[in-house]
């Protein structure tokens, strides 16, 4: 069990990595990258909130929708949970903790259309992972995005004195690098699971 | 009203193409174009949703309250994105397997919510109708163009059918992962040598955690966001105004005091 669990949360993680080969939540990924604190910040909120809706989009859809018969409702479901959700976590984080709504609420809204928490709860259906899987796996995704996410972000903090070609400035730089780093995650599908 | 509808057409496949121009809902279209079939039935499916959730937030736009505009709007959203779903696996099962999560996950492309905040729910119905027309017509064009490319440089095929001499060795890459960014990057680096109209050209400074960049997630993210970062700032002012005002109330009790001693 802990094995197939350790095994999820690697394939999660690495070798199907969230953006770089998934491209699910490229919005954040391109666009809160410019430097490793909020890319960070960034990461951590997704962490939570992927963590938190992917047991409960799991408990919702096995004690809920399978019987009741209301499969098809799935995607409506989900996604007023993941808002209904990211809403609850602003304001209990602002009551509960100043510290830590300092350093994620801005980043939290964001996330509501982030579509890596939607695709997670959807890809743990289709899989048909059980409770602790799903959780596992929304953490392995999300842990995956932040590597990602902090590994560019530290990229563009060296790169921002280099002397870019001007027609690749900026935007276009970006998306190269994450290119090349899509190609350093495509080794490992070469791991022997 | 005619040339107002065709002015909408024109706006949404040239003037603010979805991709090309805003590079809105770049998730489905790196994920979707590696061949120009898959990109099309995208396109449409991305379409058919935005068309039918114009329409209907068009028509409810003085029904529902400014309050829950948001949480109403996803849920019209989300039906059609279902019904769209349904349809293309009991009709298409081919495209459905090709396309697989990125069907439901049109419910978050920044496009629909964009448009029906940003457009529908402040137009009427007719020219709703154009815009989400335009928009889709946009939308499916960038999205098949993309495939196309891709699928002729990295397979040498166009549509599945083979086109490409054969003395071309196909580049492999474009059709993987990786070469879904390298594409959209040269794209990108295209419009800022040729300073064609583009979100990817502008230089933004601002406070917001996109950096400003309310292209990549219009609507309510967005709204959110600068009403945090409104809250944050106002904050800080009243912080200030109390410290000065603190600093103030001393200084002058000291004059007081002082007044006090030499009287």
């Amino acid at each position: 069990m802990i094995k197939i669990l350790l095994l999820t949360l690697l394939t999660t993680a690495l070798v199907n990595n969230v953006v770089l080969s998934q491209f699910l939540g490229l919005c954040p990924f391109l666009g809160v990258s410019k430097n490793v604190k909020t890319a960070a910040g960034m990461g951590g909120a997704v962490i939570f909130v992927i963590t938190v809706a992917s047991a409960l989009t799991s408990v919702l859809y096995n004690g809920v929708l399978v019987p009741l018969d209301l499969i098809y409702m799935e995607t409506i479901v989900f996604i007023l949970v993941i808002a209904a959700l990211v809403q609850l976590v602003e304001m209990a984080l602002k009551k509960l903790s100043h510290g830590l709504y300092a350093a994620l609420g801005v980043y939290l809204p964001l996330i509501t259309t982030n579509c890596a928490v939607l695709g997670v709860a959807l890809t743990n259906v289709q899989n048909g992972n059980d409770f602790i899987t799903s959780v596992v796996a929304g953490f392995g995704t999300a842990g995956g995005f932040a590597i990602a996410i902090i590994i560019l972000a530290g990229i563009r903090e060296k790169m921002a004195g280099n002397n870019v070609p001007h027609a690749f400035s900026g935007m276009p730089i970006t998306l190269i690098t994450a290119g090349l780093m899509a190609i350093a995650f495509y080794g490992f599908s070469g791991l022997s699971i | 009203m005619i040339k107002k509808a065709l002015e909408r057409l024109w706006n949404g496949i040239f003037k603010e193409n979805p991709i090309f121009v805003l590079m809105l809902g770049m998730c489905a279209t790196l994920a979707v174009t590696t061949n120009a079939i898959n990109g099309l039935g995208m396109g449409l499916s991305t379409m058919a949703v935005l068309i039918m959730s114009n329409l209907m937030i068009s028509l409810l736009r003085k029904i529902i309250p400014d309050g829950v505009r948001m949480p109403a709007y996803i849920v019209i959203i989300a039906s059609f994105v279902t019904i769209v779903q349904l349809l293309i696996k009991a009709y298409i099962p081919s495209l459905d397997k090709s396309l697989g999560i990125f069907i439901p996950l049109i419910v978050v492309n920044c496009i629909i919510l964009g448009r029906a905040e940003s457009y529908a729910s402040k137009n009427n119905v007719f020219l709703s109708l154009f815009d989400g027309i335009g928009m889709g017509l946009g939308f499916t064009l960038a999205l098949t163009i993309l495939g196309l490319v891709r699928e002729l440089f990295g397979s040498g095929l166009a549509f599945g059918i083979p086109v490409m001499p054969d003395f071309y060795e196909p580049i492999g890459i474009l059709v993987m992962a990786p070469g879904a960014f390298f594409v959209l990057a040269i794209l990108a680096a295209l419009q800022n040598k040729f300073k064609a109209p583009s979100a990817s050209n502008v230089e933004r400074k601002s406070d917001l955690a996109c950096g400003g960049n309310c292209d990549g997630c219009a609507g309510m993210t967005c709204a959110l966001n600068h009403r945090q970062v409104a809250e944050q700032t106002a904050e800080k002012a009243r912080q200030l105004a109390e410290e000065r005002a603190r600093i103030a109330a001393e200084k002058k009790a000291a004059k007081e005091q002082e007044g006090g001693e030499q009287g």
